[in-house]
């Protein structure tokens, strides 16, 4: 099996970002996580925190699609 | 290049890219600037769809609504109360434009997952012009609305003066972030998903290559599009909303921008 | 499972390797790389994005959003109707209900005036006819009174004269002149405590 060893490098870059996929995970739960404990606790104020919970989520979520973005990048645009 | 590589070792044809590609519709020549695309048309589906929903839905002008007047009354009252609970009522001046980017989004995102079809927001083009064309606008509405005072954003006065510096470094990259973070993260997350469907579906084909491991392998993809289907609905959703939402923060931070 | 896996994949490689590439080169439409991030279809998306905001923004600024606000406002306004003559139709509810008390209360004042008047009158009977027995039983007291009182002075007179006549004889008869004053004035003295 012979290659490109630029290819390999490309390929193994790309296996590594999906560690960023994880790091989001860990962050989309842990806002989902806290706003269930806190919602639990409090349940009459959950419902005028949902919008917040989304923006929350939607933060800790762009960062792992950042990292899906460097892999795209790396796989079609290098 | 790296295509030429992936999915023929296999045999399987991974091409889960190809349904981002922009055609002309009626030729097969160059994408000029006028040429009618797979994009026009979508885009043309999108204006159409909201046409049906917000328009031909509702009107029977009903005081008790039937089914589509009520859906189209819900999407009023969601993006009415987001505008007024976040922005604020000055807010609700910039309803209409914020209540067209939602109907936008969440048709584009909807009319993709429809299978064979394109979607416009997974294009970087589309979701930037969007983000960047909310960017300028919210700028524009802060200097205008508080002229000078609107700097305020970057200058947080709760803190101690002497990480205020740092924290205006930092706020003022965060603000110009802002554009790239909201039209990246509508179109990575089009792009992820409906790649993420394709591999799979690519998956699904190994039956008619290897029998034996494709009768074990095809019922696993093919559930799996479904539940990656799922999902994506629950996507589409949640990435116009999310979209919606920060345009909301975003003005509210225009008109209010003391912390 | 996985090395099942790696075999089935090598197996399959092998047997459509052929085949695979040759369509894959075969194929125009394979993208070569992230169509994304193709420069030359930007313009015409941007151009055609422009053009469907532009016309998405006047189909719902100017058509759907003031025909559902309105549509929300007609309800509204319905509603707050109904609301305001639902709170109408309870205040008239009340006012009957009070008017219904009045008169409720009128009757029963009414009923107590007419039993008070009754019952003033039968007294007022009643006393009459009570004073009027009263004044019977009076006269008939004194009427009795009288006669008792002048069957008493009868009898007084009587036993004065029996008195006096017994005195004179007894005067007489021990050879007494009769003095008839003395004798009247001994026998009232003597009378006077012992009739009453």
């Amino acid at each position: 099996m012979e290659g490109n060893i630029g290819e390999l490098g490309q390929y193994i870059g790309v296996g590594l970002t999906a560690i960023g996929m994880g790091g989001a995970a860990i962050g989309v739960g842990n806002v989902a996580g806290n706003f269930l404990s806190g919602a639990l606790r409090n349940p009459s104020a959950a419902a005028g925190q949902t919008a917040t919970l989304f923006i929350g989520m939607a933060f800790a979520e762009a960062l792992g699609i950042f990292s899906f973005l460097v892999a795209l990048l790396l796989m079609f645009a290098v | 290049m790296a295509t030429e590589a992936h999915g023929e070792a296999t045999g399987l044809s991974f091409h889960p890219m190809d349904q981002f590609i922009v055609r002309p519709l009626f030729s097969d020549g160059p994408v000029h600037w006028y040429t009618p695309t797979n994009v026009t048309l979508w885009l043309a589906a999108i204006v159409l769809a909201t046409l049906a929903l917000l328009v031909l839905g509702t009107r029977g002008r009903a005081i008790v609504p039937n089914r589509s007047q009520s859906m189209a009354e819900m999407a009023y009252g969601m993006i009415h109360k987001m505008v007024g609970d976040i922005a604020g009522k000055d807010g609700l001046k910039y309803f209409p434009y914020i209540m067209t980017l939602f109907m936008f989004v969440v048709f584009a995102n909807f009319l993709g997952l429809l299978p064979m079809a394109f979607t416009v927001t997974s294009h970087i083009a589309v979701t930037g012009v969007l983000a960047l064309a909310v960017f300028l606008t919210v700028t524009i509405i802060g200097f205008v609305k508080n002229g000078t005072h609107f700097l305020d954003l970057f200058w947080v006065r709760s803190a101690p003066l002497a990480i205020r510096p740092v924290l205006a470094v930092i706020e003022v990259i965060s603000y110009f972030v802002r554009p790239l973070s909201l039209s990246i993260r509508l179109a990575g997350n089009m792009i992820a998903g409906h790649a993420v469907i394709k591999v799979f579906a690519g998956f699904a084909a190994l039956i008619l290559i290897n029998p034996g491991l494709g009768a074990l392998v095809t019922p696993v993809s093919i559930l799996a599009v479904v539940g990656m289907y799922a999902f994506e609905i629950l996507v589409a959703f949640i990435q116009a909303y999310v979209f919606t939402i920060l345009t909301c923060v975003y003005l509210k931070d225009a008109l209010h921008p003391s912390h | 499972m996985i090395s099942l896996l790696q075999e089935a994949a090598h197996t399959a490689a092998e047997h459509t390797e052929s085949v695979a590439s040759s369509v894959a080169h075969g194929e125009t439409e394979t993208a070569t790389g992230l169509p994304q991030l193709d420069l030359t279809s930007f313009g015409n998306q941007i151009f055609w994005l422009v053009v469907a905001m532009v016309v998405l923004y006047w189909v719902v600024a100017k058509v759907a959003l003031p025909r559902i606000g309105a549509v929300l406002s007609d309800r509204q306004g319905a509603i707050t109707g109904d609301l305001m003559a639902a709170e109408e139709f309870k205040l008239k509810a009340k006012e009957a209900e009070a008017a219904y008390d009045k008169a409720l209360a009128d009757a029963r004042a009414e009923a107590g005036k007419i039993v008070a008047a009754n019952r003033a009158e039968i007294q007022k009977e009643l006393d009459a006819a009570i004073a009027h027995a009263d004044a019977e039983i009076a006269a008939r007291v004194s009427e009795s009174e009288g006669r008792i009182r002048q069957i008493r002075d009868s009898a007084d007179t009587d036993a004065r004269e029996v008195a006096r006549d017994v005195t004179a004889e007894l005067v007489r008869t021990f050879g007494g002149v009769v003095d008839q004053a003395a004798v009247d004035q001994a026998v009232d003295s003597r009378m006077k405590g012992a009739l009453q």
